[in-house]
């Protein structure tokens, strides 16, 4: 098995020429991916852009072997190559770096890199490998460390590990998908400088899958568009401005302007007195001791991820049972039941909504029914509740909120893991936020969103805003917070450490906070 | 976004096989448990080959005992009960995304309670008697089962270990009871509890030689069907069993909605005890450990969870209990043999489940628009 892999394998070194010729991929009737053919010049970072649902993720996938095209080609070097499983694809020497992390986090960066080895050996004579791995640490451009367990790591580090495992592993070919979406500004550009650098110097090629033009501009030598399926746009990124892309990717349809803010901030409507839980491992505590959210106010929180912004998320939605403390909503103690969610007409958007707000299996409909199936109505404020399901009028409400938020998919009967990350959080947003809403909690909304549904979300809650509901809003991406916040908090290691009015505030003072450089630090 | 943008809402598309597209789906959960059935009946029959019998002989002689005649459709329909009862323990606790297969510890208490209550309550008339011995067997089997349920939620432990456990902890329980606090010294070779009176005893369908537990069963079938599929509790529990964090976020009570079903599955199991002792066997001994939560479980899965579903599979499951001690006599095979086919029926069911979604026949898309 193995020998006949490495049969096939090239041999090592030198970035690869890698092409699609009418790559078509059908999910039954409906067309995914409609003929695309993408050459990608060996030693250059290609970049692939289109609005969510465009196909991107589908085919990469295609490449890879995960999926099996309805018709077209793979080429990799000038020659046909067939690829029916992720392993031949391996043998090219093709890899993948994904948005989420694979690597296994009780394991060290080393024992990481030796398991991913197809050929990994039954018994591993561990110090051959380390000084082979050593070895190959020296001749990389950036290097993390070794022995330490990968969950100490942080997300940057975590990424260069697993760029490093696909170099390690032989890959010439590298496809990322949205790679910088865990990282902060700071660590993408890092990460994509050394990504860049390894092209420049012919060692890899890469196509990149992003939704951030800035990295487009300052990163990639080519780009590609696909809008539904499509590919409708290429060029050198010397060539193309920013509007030029935005162009391709959306066709002929314009961006609503931005929402303007008007109104001040009324009563307060949350507030967060001394809340202590403990964080995720246990060891820590997170604290919020005084936070308080008015009506018609949007209070950004900026972090860096992994900073407790999850678990006071979790604390305000009652996942996380509070050590001391606790929280009013109007004046009233709220431990975030359905009932006085219903009540108070208080609606949560976690991140990463297919793990913490979806339900994969039940379909489009079911999951946007999941606010109002136990209401009459549809579920607004306060409306009384119903033992009986009203199976029409949940699958009508699902048609018009997927029209009204336009979430691409076959059918509101359609398993909801079936639609690409931005509509997914489409589709979840198009819950949260239609009806009444007097409170809005809310964590990095537009997280894999294209730039036209980012603005488009960023007007509803702006609009939200506008019309009186109390936002607070977690993000690890600072415009956002910026842009959208009234008042900015910057939390850090499990507390609020600084809170600045958002027309005062500044990035770099923000950011030498979310790096824990405040003054005095903390009780 | 692109105004353009236009939502791939169904009834775009301009085939003539739409109206299959909703019916495609449905039909994967018909056909394939169907062919993973015949397949299990397959590799039985290659089984009995080797041992040398004709497998046509053994279906032949199973459908004329299970179903060829009146009297062997009573026989089948009097085990049908317990095993519809038990076969709901497993589909309840699996909308929360729940394995539970100790419902045969349920059943052997829920019959202990019936048993034991009859005791206290003899002289008391029917219509007084008999409903509190049934509740008693039911609130035996809710606690028991409940128990679970609350042992996953509140301490996380795995609820299958846990209610298997509990199963042989039910079992010797209930051998304890009926061997000693419990029994009528009047029972020589098989310890039990003190004989039902006549008032005491559940009667049969008019003009039927099956009892009333079969009806009751029936209605509690339909009955949970409308509970998971038609009110907002089931759909609560859906929810929660689909992802558990989703469903926190939402507010839903999760640690009730999981005791709840679970409490409610042990009912069943333990109204499936009160029957056996009520309507059966007159009084509670070891013969209540006769499998028939475990032959649930093989039930559920066959009728992936689905409570309408669930009848028919336990009438046939009934039909192959009824009949296996005649085949086995009849054709000289060992007694284990129809174990041995529920067995194969199990495993080949449980590999059938990781083939869902693998046929583009079944993919509603395939009959949409192209
Ligand atoms: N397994 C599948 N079955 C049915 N449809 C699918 C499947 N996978 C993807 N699709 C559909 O194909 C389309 C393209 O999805 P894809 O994931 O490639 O989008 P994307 O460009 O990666 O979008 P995003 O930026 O939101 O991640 C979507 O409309 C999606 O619903
Ligand atoms: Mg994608």
């Amino acid at each position: 098995m193995t020998a006949a892999l490495h049969a096939k394998t090239p041999a090592p070194g030198g970035a690869l020429a890698v092409e699609t010729v009418g790559m078509t991929m059908r999910f039954g009737g409906f067309t995914a991916l409609d003929d695309v053919s993408i050459r990608i010049a060996p030693g250059t970072l290609h970049a692939l852009l289109g609005e969510n649902g465009a196909g991107k993720s589908t085919l990469v996938k295609c490449m890879m072997g995960f999926y099996h095209a309805s018709s077209g080609q793979l080429m990799v070097a000038g020659r046909e190559a067939p690829v029916a499983d992720p392993r031949q694809a391996h043998a090219l020497g093709l890899g993948m770096v994904y948005q989420h992390f694979t690597l296994v986090p009780s394991l060290t960066a080393a024992e990481n890199l030796v398991i991913s080895r197809e050929d990994a050996p039954r018994v591993i004579d561990w110090r051959r490998e380390t000084a082979a791995l050593e070895e190959f640490m020296a001749r990389m451009p950036f290097r993390v460390p070794l022995g330490q367990p990968v969950s100490a790591l942080a997300a940057g580090e975590k990424q260069k590990l697993e760029i490093l495992k696909q170099l390690y592993l032989g890959r010439r070919f590298l496809i990322l998908d949205e790679p910088t979406s865990v990282l902060t500004p700071d660590e993408a550009d890092e990460v994509l400088g050394h990504v860049k650098a390894l092209c420049s110097a012919g060692e890899i090629t890469v196509l990149m899958i992003t939704h951030k033009f800035r990295e487009v501009t300052a990163f990639a030598d080519d780009v590609s568009v696909l809008r539904r399926g499509r590919l409708v746009g290429q060029g050198r990124v010397a060539d193309l401005s920013h509007a030029r892309m935005a162009a391709m990717m959306m066709g002929e349809a314009t961006l609503p302007a931005p929402a303007a803010r008007h109104g001040t901030p009324g009563e307060v409507v949350l507030a967060v007195e001394g809340a202590v839980a403990p964080d995720r491992s246990g060891l820590k505590e997170i604290s919020v001791d005084d936070l308080k959210v008015r009506a018609g106010e949007i209070v950004g929180i900026a972090g860096i991820s992994g900073n407790g912004q999850m678990e006071f998320m979790e604390m305000l939605t009652g996942q996380r049972a509070l050590i001391s403390g606790g929280m009013q909503v109007n004046g009233t103690p709220y431990h975030a039941t359905r009932g006085e969610q219903r009540r108070l007409a208080i609606r949560t958007l976690p991140e990463e909504p297919l793990r913490n707000a979806c339900a994969p299996r039940m379909s489009v409909a079911e999951n946007i029914a999941f606010r109002s199936f136990d209401a009459k109505g549809a579920g607004g404020k306060g409306a009384p509740s119903s033992f009986w399901l009203n199976r029409r009028q949940m699958r009508k409400r699902g048609e018009a909120l997927v029209a009204g938020f336009k979430v691409r998919t076959t059918s509101v009967d359609a398993p909801i893991a079936a639609l690409s990350g931005g509509n997914v959080q489409r589709a979840v947003l198009a819950r949260e936020l239609s009806g009444d809403v007097d409170l809005l909690i809310i964590s990095n909304p537009c997280f894999g969103l294209d730039f036209a549904a980012v603005s488009e979300i960023r007007t509803r809650i702006m609009a939200a805003r506008n019309a009186g509901t109390a936002v607070l809003l977690m993000s690890e991406d600072l415009d956002e917070i910026l842009e959208l916040s009234d008042r900015v908090l910057v939390m850090s290691e499990g507390r609020i450490v600084y809170e600045v009015p958002a027309a005062e505030a500044d990035i770099p003072t923000l950011g030498s906070h979310m790096g824990g450089h405040h003054m005095g630090g903390h009780a | 976004m692109a105004e353009q943008s236009v939502t791939m809402a169904p009834g775009t598309g301009g085939r003539r096989t739409e109206w299959l597209a909703p019916l495609a789906r449905r039909a994967e959960g018909v056909v394939l448990p169907v062919a993973a059935l015949i397949a299990g009946f397959a590799l039985f029959a290659l089984f009995l080959l080797m041992l040398g019998k004709s497998p046509v002989d053994f279906y032949e002689l199973v459908y004329k005992a299970g179903f060829g005649t009146a009297f062997s459709w009573q026989n089948t329909l009097s085990r049908a009960a317990p095993l519809l009862f038990a076969a709901l323990c497993v589909a309840l606790p699996a909308r929360l995304g729940l394995v539970v297969i100790g419902g045969e510890g349920a059943i052997v208490l829920g019959g202990t309670a019936t048993g034991a209550l009859g005791v206290c309550l003899a002289g008391t008339p029917g219509v007084v008697g008999l409903p509190l011995m049934a509740l008693g067997g039911a609130l035996t089997g809710a606690l028991w089962i409940g128990a679970v349920g609350a042992l996953r939620h509140y301490r996380g432990v795995n609820e299958t270990i846990a209610s298997l456990l509990m199963a042989y902890i039910g079992i010797a329980l209930m051998n304890f009871l009926v061997e000693g606090p419990l029994r009528d010294p009047a029972s020589l070779n098989k310890p039990s509890t003190a004989p039902l009176p006549r008032s005491l005893q559940v009667g049969d369908i008019p003009g039927m030689d099956v009892h009333w537990g079969l009806i009751v069963a029936l209605v509690c079938c339909v009955l949970t069907w409308v509970l998971i599929e038609r009110t907002s509790w089931g759909f609560a529990a859906r929810i929660a069993g689909g992802n558990v964090r989703a469903a926190q976020v939402q507010g839903l009570p999760v640690g009730r909605l999981i005791v709840g079903f679970t409490a409610l599955g042990g009912a069943f199991a333990g109204l499936a005890g009160f029957y056996e002792v009520a309507a059966v066997q007159g009084s509670a001994n070891a013969s209540l450990a006769a499998g028939y939560g475990y032959t649930g479980i093989l039930i559920a899965f066959l009728a992936r969870q689905n409570p309408l579903a669930i009848i028919p599979v336990a009438i046939l499951l009934a039909g192959f209990e009824a009949s296996s001690g005649l085949v086995q006599r009849r054709m000289d095979l060992p007694d284990a043999t129809i174990l041995v086919l529920k067995a194969v029926v199990f495993v080949v069911i449980l590999v059938s489940d990781t083939l869902y979604g693998r046929f583009r026949l079944f993919s509603p898309e395939r009959w949409r628009t192209r």
